[in-house]
């Protein structure tokens, strides 16, 4: 046998140094589940989703943190590793409101259990991220309704009182990836687990509300999260992800430049998520990038052009405003010639629009005076 | 930046200047946090604040305003004594270095204690880690630009990367955060007064007859022309009669805006064009209103120079133009044909006049942005610059003299104020102050002083207090903190109702036309 293969499911892979069971797979396009597992952070072996089953071992082995070692034959969706998947699904979902359609229906109404659950969310809604969930997701994928066990009650209350994040303790599975997001990849150390055994919470400080803690809402934490716990406060119960559509472009911010994705409807922006595995930025953002959108539907925009008269703006058209100065600047170039003349560009827009406004202050005005505010 | 945000991951030392990064740049901290707790890089931070970056320091220099190329002096002397520089690239990649030496030889760390207020055991601990670095990373900011030695601030920082081997090696270089979105992209398209796109000077008859062939037209000026810094006491003095201001704020982010409202009020004809009635749109005759980045197609370069796409995601409100169609439309009016059909269309123009982006299409960059220079259409761009030589060939080390800053304290004005942004602010605050969220958690303006200076001057936490400088005055919260140090107070300028820039010093770089935000002179009292 070659010395730097493994066997997955019959297929003979090579290795790379320092790799996992998790990473070989997927390098080699098989698919394993994971729900802990965190891109771009250290694998915890949590959640126990991801566990394959290796040949001559003693029990099943969380395929994110245990080495690929040369010889090894692997099976990803064996009976047992599939029983095991099930129970560990099973368990989650009964941890909390997992009210989505996973459940199943008695004759067509709504189980005790979800309308319990709607009432504690006080809302007539499933789950806020009802369609955009991995727990849901690996339900359906294997088939697991969440009522073999009783469900347990929440422990802990739902923390709403910050401007940008809601924490619904209800629906947390305690898997860890936003701890990672916010000390592994942000690095901002404002979360961790705090308590022990039953009683265990994701805690700010000594578990503080967020914004009485060293959080500065960047909001990694929600990108993270593969359920309902944490969750955008302005597109809670506004944004479904087969209602809006996505467009990718750059944040309007700082100059990182970091990629950023639109969630729009009804021709507004209903929620900003970073562009996953792209750089600068490969997911994260900042709050302005995240939350700062609401200037874009701001209802002081400017909407048609003003003339000042007697000291007061008057709406004017395009036509008559692009008139007026065209003919202004035409008077004053002419007259004063173009260096009693300056334009002002911005940092703002678009290189499109920088270059243009280049043309026109060298072209037709015939001046160099032309500046940003690079300097301040 | 010489080098890429992700190559900042690769260096061993990371040397952070004049940059609050996490408020400033929150995503590229994280990569400098991540360099430090998962890698293992040393961080030195050299800062007036006791910003949150230094909890992840090895060493934190804390020097007194405007005394940057004292400190950046004294890490070379320390370097060149201790010969710890790089000879190879010193011999091969640069010239100047006797001068150099000669200049930096009095700067003692001794000496530059007493300037700097850095321990002089400090300034040889920081020398030995960035010299001792296989790739040392220097970043920087407003912090070192905004001050009348700001173009000497930027010289000393290359020289300290070029005497180290710092420069067009992965993990190094000297990389300026840019603070906004493309203010790259407005410099690499010409928005300066002496260079056309792709920094062709205006003064080279070859650009010059290009661009005349390229747009059609005879008679550019050679002249180069003014700054925004120099534009305003023309107005003052009627020599300038006019100005067209496209999404821009300088009523909150000039210095000394007291006198800058004045020049403005000067202007025949003002025309301003944003996206909100701005304290600078207000003063205007004609305000034209623009889309926001969400309503448009086009690119941004990055502070990485990297270009990006930009792209429309939703209409805009009411009668709102993309801002190169309205300044199309003025220029067609003004008999000069502007017609482009869309901004790919500009695009396009662009990549045949500036060889920089030459080889830049909206195609290649549909997934992942290129990095400038990018000449033709088969190159990759280029993350990391100067990996072979400079464009002048051998990099020139400048030997340059420490001069203090234009204003220091005296009896009448004993604080030393410095300005800067917040996290949850962008600014002017136009955008940002639109969000209730953001206003939530930084309401209003504040002056940030220490515990002891608090007690010095009779004042408590949440105090409201008059802060006055030898230009103005504004009425602001006194907020004690643990990141002022005794003498220095900062105040951020977003504000208009309590513009830090009422205070601030309009003196300038004699090069970069730079006025000093980062130093003036103040008093605070409490408020009546």
């Amino acid at each position: 046998m070659d010395e730097n293969t493994i066997i997955i499911n019959g297929n003979r892979l090579t290795v790379q140094p320092d790799e996992t069971i998790l990473e070989t797979a997927r390098r080699n396009g098989i698919d394993i589940p994971t729900l802990c597992h965190l891109k771009g952070a250290i694998p915890t072996g949590a959640c126990r989703i991801c566990v394959v089953e290796v040949e001559k071992a003693r029990s099943l082995m969380p395929a994110c943190t245990t080495p690929s070692q040369p010889g090894m034959v692997v099976h990803t969706e064996s009976p047992e590793v599939v029983v095991s998947r099930r129970m560990s699904l099973e368990l989650l979902l009964a941890s909390g409101n997992h009210n989505c359609a996973v459940r199943k229906s008695d004759t067509g109404s709504f189980t005790a259990f979800q309308l319990e659950v709607q009432k504690y969310d006080n809302t007539d809604d499933l789950c806020p991220v009802w369609g955009d969930c991995e727990l849901q997701d690996l339900a359906y994928r294997y088939q697991v309704s969440g009522e073999a066990f009783e469900s347990t009650a929440p422990r802990y209350p739902m923390e709403t009182v910050n401007p940008f994040i809601v924490r619904d303790f209800s629906r947390c599975v305690l898997c860890g990836r936003c701890v990672q997001a916010c000390n592994d990849i942000q690095v901002n150390n404002a979360i961790s687990f705090g308590y022990r055994g039953s009683d265990a919470k994701i805690v700010a400080g000594g578990d503080r509300a967020l914004k009485d803690s060293d959080c500065v809402f960047c909001g990694e934490c929600i990108q993270a999260c593969p359920v309902g716990a944490l969750v955008e406060k302005d597109s809670r119960y506004v944004w479904r992800p087969w209602e809006a559509r996505k467009i990718r472009t750059t944040c309007s911010y700082c100059g990182v430049g970091c990629q950023l994705t639109l969630h729009v409807r009804d021709n507004r922006v209903i929620r900003v998520t970073g562009t996953e595995d792209s750089p600068p930025n490969n997911g994260s953002l900042c709050v302005k990038g995240r939350f700062g959108y609401s200037f874009i539907h701001s209802p002081e925009r400017l909407t048609s052009p003003q003339i000042k008269e007697n000291g007061k703006f008057r709406e004017a058209s395009w036509d008559e405003a692009l008139d007026l100065v065209a003919r202004r600047f035409t008077e004053i170039r002419d007259a004063h010639g173009g260096d009693a003349m300056g334009v002002l560009t911005s940092a703002r827009v678009t290189n499109e629009d920088n270059y243009l406004a280049n043309k026109f202050t060298r072209a037709v005005l015939k001046t160099n005076n032309i500046d940003h505010c690079a300097r301040l | 930046m010489t080098n890429t945000i992700a190559d900042i991951e690769e260096a061993d030392v990371i040397l952070v200047t004049g940059s609050n990064t996490t408020e400033n740049h929150p995503v590229i901290s994280s990569v400098v946090k991540r360099a430090v707790t998962r890698r293992g890089a040393k961080l030195i931070v050299v800062d007036p604040r006791r910003i949150k970056l230094v909890d992840f320091a090895d060493k934190w220099l804390r020097q007194n305003l405007g005394t940057d190329v004292a400190w950046l002096n004294g890490l070379m002397h320390v370097i060149i004594k201790e010969d710890l520089h790089d000879k190879s690239f010193v011999e091969n990649r640069t010239e100047g270095f006797e001068e150099l030496k000669a200049m930096v030889e009095k700067f003692t760390p001794e000496y530059v204690s007493e300037i700097t207020g850095i321990p002089a055991k400090d300034i040889v601990e920081a020398a030995r880690l960035y010299a001792g670095a296989r790739a040392a990373s220097i970043l920087y900011c407003m912090g070192i630009t905004q001050h009348v030695t700001g173009t000497d601030n930027v010289k000393c920082l290359a020289s300290l990367a070029m005497l180290c081997g710092n420069l067009g090696n992965r993990g190094g270089g000297v990389n300026p955060l840019r603070g906004q979105n493309n203010v790259q992209g407005a410099c690499d398209m010409g928005g300066l007064p002496n260079v056309f796109s792709g920094y062709q000077p205006v003064n080279d008859p070859g650009a010059i007859s290009k661009m005349e062939k390229a747009w059609g037209v005879s008679g550019l000026s050679d002249k180069p022309g003014l700054t925004v810094t120099q534009m305003l006491p023309k107005a003052h003095t009627g020599e300038f009669k006019s100005m067209y201001i496209i999404g821009e704020n300088p009523l909150v982010s000039d210095a000394d805006l007291n006198h800058a409202e004045e020049c403005f009020s000067h202007l025949d004809f003002l025309v301003v064009q944003d996206i909100f009635m701005t304290e600078t749109a207000k003063m205007a005759d004609v305000v034209l209103p623009s889309c926001c980045f969400a309503e448009k197609d086009g690119t941004f370069a990055n502070t990485e120079r990297r270009v990006q796409r930009v792209r429309k995601a939703v209409e805009p409100p009411g009668e709102v133009w993309e801002d190169w169609r309205i300044t199309a439309e003025i220029a067609t009016r003004m008999g000069f044909d502007m017609g482009y059909a869309n901004a790919a269309a500009v695009f396009d123009e662009i990549t045949r006049v500036t060889p920089s982006y030459g080889g830049i299409t909206w195609d290649r960059i549909e997934k992942e942005g290129l990095h400038w220079p990018c000449p033709a259409a088969d190159h990759p761009g280029t993350p990391i610059l100067h990996t072979e030589a400079f464009p002048i060939g051998k990099g020139k080390f400048f030997p340059i003299d420490f001069l203090p800053p234009a204003e220091t304290t005296d009896d009448e004005y004993p604080l030393y104020m410095t300005t800067g942004r917040v996290l949850y602010h962008y600014h002017t605050g136009s955008m940002t102050r639109k969000t209730d969220g953001l206003n939530e958690r930084a309401p209003e303006s504040f002056v940030e002083m220490s515990r002891a200076d608090a007690d010095k001057y009779g004042l408590a936490d949440g105090d409201r207090v008059k802060v006055a400088s030898r230009r103005g005055e504004i009425e602001v919260l006194l907020s004690v903190s643990d990141k002022a140090v005794d003498g220095t107070v900062f105040i951020p300028f977003h504000y208009a109702e309590a513009a830090a820039n009422r205070l601030t010093n309009s003196a300038l770089d004699p090069v970069s036309k730079i006025p000093e935000l980062k130093v003036c002179a103040v008093r605070i009292s409490k408020a009546a």
